[in-house]
């Protein structure tokens, strides 16, 4: 079996399970965030439910419209404080001490090797770079599984990704899963595992890992998974605190198709709006002047980020005609940079430094695009008017080509900065 | 109970409509379905929901619902008046989704290359049959393995949840 299935197996108490079959799995965590919990509570107590079914378990962030943005958004957040205080959840967590949920759960040990989560938000699939099973369902899905801690799910057959051949500078973990979404399209994995494996993959840390699992859903898949090695075990042990399970993929497991790249040559990747899979090398971008660069979200707003942009930023400035905002995924991140001088090196350079949230990746706020504007993100979609107006444009790219990109003004490697 | 009979008119859509195109996130500081209703489509189409009649069909191409799980996004259709939505393919999460809150989706390769706007069909949900009064052609749909059958019987998952996990009596298969 793959690492997948025996997780799915070990959840739903069966010794084997096999791609296409339907099975019930008892869950590790259940998480919903200030667009998704409201709808999810709503539902839950339309049943007359009185008690979540653990309340260690249900997972409540508030991180999209955070800090509220308007009366209506703080209603939203409302319901989140309202319902974490009356059914004592132990996992909530108040802005000034939140972050971006799929970076914040990761740091604080919440989501841990051979884990089954869902969470009302698509790309709850990041948790799959710690090898845990993890997706993203809606509303209700999440209401039921409050009630129930279970919910049901189809075995999903796995295509297994192997990546050889060591990266070329500023070519990061962001670039292969931008290729990868390149070559087989936004449906190109629907229903299914996407697990990454290879030479290349081994010598990623998990910071990177999570950004390649947490794009896993913009070619469709189910989840996306890595193999738990030394560098997962360092990364979880110091903030586990509770017993985990390391799974691991048979030799003979069965994958629906295998995928293997030679990323040796690899350029740095963009993808064009407005999908996710419109993607080219940096060097066919080149002409494509910009408004806006942000530098943050679930995708790529972890310290390691922080650090390539900082390192690209120190002692130069962001150009004229660009706004350049950072926004560190959590409190805990934004402290370290500010620790390691990174946040004075971003302000230095002419950047606006937010408190962690989702806002401008979904158009909520902290940077939303007028008619006609362009902007390069470091985040995971580009769809039309995904930012803000719909005739307004995103780019997506790693934190080097956005940090480079804010310093000329247009969309560029940071070798064109001679680095 | 969804109604196992419909017939509407048929606005027609490309492939990859992404959730973001069905309701956009900057409407989802509510998560009433009156008011999300009045944007769905909006950046598609911002006359949709003023041409639109209740009952009327939205047939897409592959992979609908791409990107966020925003229940929102079958929540603004269903409460827009669309009666049904048919499809090549459904990207996972709002295919949970739209069976989760009893709104019908149907897949079908055939009917989608063929069926266009301004077409009237008539769908049968029972028998997985899709009716182009226009043309004079009949479609079957993909069927739902029983477990989801059950579900949509059930009017979504939380009826079925009440039905049966409630009282104990669980059967997933």
């Amino acid at each position: 079996m793959t690492i997948t299935e025996k997780i799915l197996a070990a959840h739903a108490g069966r010794e084997v399970v096999e791609p296409g079959e339907l099975i019930e799995v008892k869950l590790d965590l259940l998480l919903g965030n200030d667009i998704t919990a409201p709808l999810a509570i709503a539902e839950f107590q339309k049943t007359g439910a009185q008690k979540v079914f653990d309340p260690e378990k249900v997972v409540l962030i508030p991180d999209h419209f955070t800090p509220n943005k308007d009366i209506k958004s703080a209603e939203q957040a409302k319901i989140l404080r309202d319902f974490a205080r009356q059914q004592n959840l132990h996992h909530y967590y108040e802005v000034g001490r939140v972050g971006i949920e799929h970076a914040f759960l990761p740091e604080q040990g919440l989501v841990l090797p051979g884990d089954c989560v869902i969470g009302a938000d698509s790309h709850t699939c990041t948790y799959g770079a710690l090898g845990a099973f993890s997706t993203g369902v809606g509303s209700t899905d999440l209401a039921a599984a409050m009630i129930t801690g279970e919910t049901w799910l189809k075995v999903p057959a796995t295509i297994k990704v192997i990546y050889y051949g060591k990266l070329n500078r500023w070519v990061s973990s962001k670039d292969l899963i931008l290729h990868l979404i390149g070559d087989i399209g936004v449906d190109g994995a629907l229903y299914k595992t996407l697990e990454f494996t290879g030479e290349t993959i081994t010598n990623l840390s998990v910071d990177a890992r999570l950004t390649m699992a947490n794009m896993a859903i913009e070619a469709g898949a189910k989840n996306g998974i890595f193999p738990v090695d030394e560098i997962t075990i360092e990364y979880v042990q110091k903030r586990a605190k509770r017993d985990y399970k390391v799974y691991a993929s048979d030799k003979d497991a069965q994958y629906y198709d295998v995928r293997e790249y030679d990323v040796g040559t690899l350029e740095p990747q963009v993808a064009f709006p407005p999908l996710p899979e419109n993607v080219r090398p940096v060097s066919a971008a080149s002409e494509i002047s910009l408004d806006q660069v942000v530098i943050g979200s679930c995708t790529n707003g972890r310290i390691e980020d922080l650090r390539i942009a900082a390192e690209i930023l120190r002692g130069r400035q962001v150009s004229s005609n660009i706004r350049l905002i950072v926004i560190p995924a959590t409190q805990a991140i934004y402290l370290q940079a500010l620790r390691e001088g990174l946040i004075e090196i971003f302000i230095t350079a002419g950047a606006a430094v937010s408190t962690p949230t989702c806002g401008p990746c979904l158009g909520g706020h902290m940077g939303v695009l007028a008619k006609g504007e362009r902007a390069l993100a470091t985040t995971n979609r580009n769809f039309v008017g995904r930012m803000g107006h719909p005739e307004s444009e995103v780019y997506l790219a790693s934190p080097a080509v956005a940090a480079a990109s804010a310093v000329l003004g247009r969309i560029v490697s940071p070798v064109e900065l001679g680095l | 109970m969804a109604e196992k009979s419909l017939q509407g008119k048929v606005w027609q859509f490309g492939d990859d409509i992404n959730t973001d195109l069905i309701v956009p996130a900057r409407y989802l500081n509510t998560s009433d379905p009156q008011e999300l209703a009045t944007h769905c489509m909006e950046d598609v189409d911002p006359e949709f929901t003023k041409k639109i009649a209740r009952g009327d069909i939205i047939v897409a191409g592959k992979n609908f619902g791409c990107g966020s799980s925003r229940e929102h996004a079958p929540l603004a259709i269903k409460s827009a008046g669309i009666a049904c939505v048919i499809a090549k393919s459904f990207a996972r999460i709002f295919f949970r989704n739209a069976i989760n809150i009893g709104l019908p989706i149907l897949e079908s390769q055939d009917a989608i290359e063929e069926i266009v706007t301004g077409n009237v069909v008539k769908i049968d949900l029972a028998a997985g049959k899709i009716y182009d009064l226009t043309t004079g052609k009949t479609y079957r749909a993909t069927q739902f393995p029983p477990f989801m059958e059950q579900l949509i019987a059930a009017g979504g998952l939380m009826e079925w949840i009440k039905q049966k996990k409630m009282h104990n009596t669980v059967d997933c298969q």
